[in-house]
């Protein structure tokens, strides 16, 4: 036994090959190597292919926040070019409010940043530390691209204030934050609730909550 | 090992909970026929330390009081043991900090050695973006009428909420921990909380200043300081009865500043926070000198002078 034990492949010492008999055969290549060159090819394309293949990627992921449905495109790639996007063009539209004090006016420009980064970065350490699975970097891509409907209220209370800065504008604008900031929080957790534990899904909503929140408040009170 | 001994019959459901969110832990029950209760007929649970090694555990598990972390403090799972809770414990823990009862030690009866930091900071979180979106709404609900207001978020009260409340929900629970600590040193009776219980008790004690904070918005003054007032008296109870059983050991004096103390802090800020967020209508901070200064007098005259 101990024998047997000690040479694991024991059974398989007698099985000798003659050298009469030669080891030939074939092995096909698969199509891996072709499409190897053709991905080393990727290189001369030319610059407007590279550049359109990632903003088709980002236009896909802003399609699929429009109609949210559960879905992994978001997941699978992402990408943070969408929320730096979103985050510019937000921090740039809330420039320009009229202040008596720099002080007493709405966020400056870095504010807005802070607010939309690190709070992403707050609500994915709260997932995680929850028990959630998702990686980090998708959590961020999830919460960014779903600011895009409070970006496009924004551009709406924008126009809505060229034409008249009074209570029924106030109202029109009230009505369009709201909805997208509903929007904004359903997309967001149509995405990341699969991935948290089921008796903790409530715990991880609200911070997301609050956020589209006080997102949707800097929109709404942003007078120029 | 920590034994958790049930004194009484009819507390085996707190026994089942107990069992279910620390199941690595044995439980021995003891029914008494005497039970020693209190005088409303609700019996207290008592922790009996009957291993040896539970001083050695202690010392090294003294941050969070008994709940061994997972791996050193460089390492995500420790992290995540201190978010350890489902909804409905969070739940439960918020009522608990809004209805205080008189023998319902928070620490002891809602926590049960499982303090989180997911409560104490989403609360905060949300107090301070409440306290200065309300204060902002209750400005503008009081100059409504004045022609020369101009509307303006001013969007730095949420760095001056943050930093307050913040500071307050930190740097109190860290001072208190440590004077007790001390005073478990110097007098051998005196109980104390780890850490993170003490964190988290007055994290959530913070969560009736929430809906308080959105009833300020209505500008009454009378109607502002009776709510102040309830405010106070649920939270700070709270906190009272929360360490009064722990400070009672010690000597008189010294256990009623402790107690004087915390109600004092917890008063300051509830008083701080609405007399910088919310001003009363005679009040208002003058513009800076670039426009004339506006007074307003009273409010009766505010609200006489019409509206655009």
């Amino acid at each position: 036994m101990a024998d047997d034990a000690s040479k694991p492949f024991a059974g398989l010492a007698d099985v000798s090959i003659s050298e009469d008999i030669a080891v030939e055969g074939d092995i096909s290549v698969p199509v891996g190597t072709s499409r190897r060159d053709e991905e080393l090819s990727t290189l001369d394309e030319p610059v407007k292919e590279t550049v359109l293949r990632d903003l088709r990627a980002v236009g896909n992921k802003f399609v699929h926040v429009l109609y949210p449905k559960r879905s992994s495109a978001l997941l699978r790639d992402w990408d943070l070019w969408g929320p730096l996007l979103l985050c510019v063009t937000l921090a740039l539209l809330l420039q320009g409010g009229a202040t008596e004090t720099q002080e007493q006016g709405g966020p400056q420009f870095a504010e807005v940043f802070v607010i939309v980064w690190v709070g992403s970065i707050v609500i994915t350490l709260n997932s995680k530390l929850l028990g959630g699975t998702l990686s980090f970097f998708q959590s961020l891509c999830v919460l960014g691209y779903c600011i895009m409907p409070l970006t496009a209220a924004l551009v709406v209370c924008r126009l809505v204030l060229l034409l008249a800065n009074n209570a029924v504008s106030f109202a029109v604008r009230l009505l369009v934050v709201s909805a997208s900031f509903g929007w904004s929080t359903f997309a967001s957790t149509a995405f990341l609730v699969d991935s948290q534990p089921p008796n903790r899904k409530a715990l991880v909503v609200y911070p997301v909550f609050l956020f589209y929140f006080v997102i949707g408040w800097i929109i709404l009170t942003f007078s120029p | 090992v920590l034994f958790t001994v049930v004194v009484s019959g009819a507390e085996f459901e707190e026994a089942a909970q107990l069992l279910s969110s620390n199941p690595g832990a044995s439980t021995l029950s003891v029914s008494t026929s005497n039970n020693s209760v209190s005088a409303e007929g609700r019996s207290e649970e008592v922790k009996l330390d009957l291993s040896d090694e539970e001083e050695a555990e202690q010392e090294s598990s003294e941050l969070l009081g008994g709940q061994k972390p997972t791996g050193g403090f460089w390492t995500f799972e420790y992290y995540q043991s201190f978010f350890n809770v489902d909804t409905t414990q969070v739940l439960d823990r918020v009522k608990g900090s809004v209805m205080p009862l008189p023998g319902r030690n928070f620490i002891k009866h809602h926590l049960r050695s499982n303090p989180d930091l997911y409560g104490p900071f989403w609360i905060c979180v949300t107090l301070v973006f409440t306290v200065a979106i309300s204060g902002n709404l209750s400005t503008f609900l009081i100059e409504m009428g004045n022609p020369a207001y101009h509307y303006t978020p001013q969007f730095h009260r949420v760095t001056v909420a943050s930093i307050v409340i913040f500071l307050y929900a930190w740097l109190v629970p860290i001072s208190l921990w440590g004077f007790l600590s001390w005073r478990q040193g110097v007098e051998r009776q005196v109980g104390g909380y780890s850490f993170l219980e003490t964190v988290c008790v007055y994290g959530y004690s913070l969560f009736i200043y929430i809906p308080t904070s959105i009833l300020w918005i209505i500008p009454f003054e009378w109607l502002r300081w009776t709510l102040m007032v309830v405010a106070m008296v649920i939270s700070g109870s709270v906190l009272v009865l929360t360490f009064w059983p722990v400070v009672r050991e010690d000597t008189k004096p010294m256990a009623v500043s402790t107690v004087a103390i915390i109600v004092a802090l917890h008063s300051l800020l509830a008083i701080g926070c609405k007399m910088y967020f919310f001003q009363t209508a005679s009040h208002i901070s003058p513009l800076p000198p670039t426009t004339a200064p506006i007074q307003i007098d009273t409010q009766t005259t505010h609200f006489g002078s019409t509206l655009n």
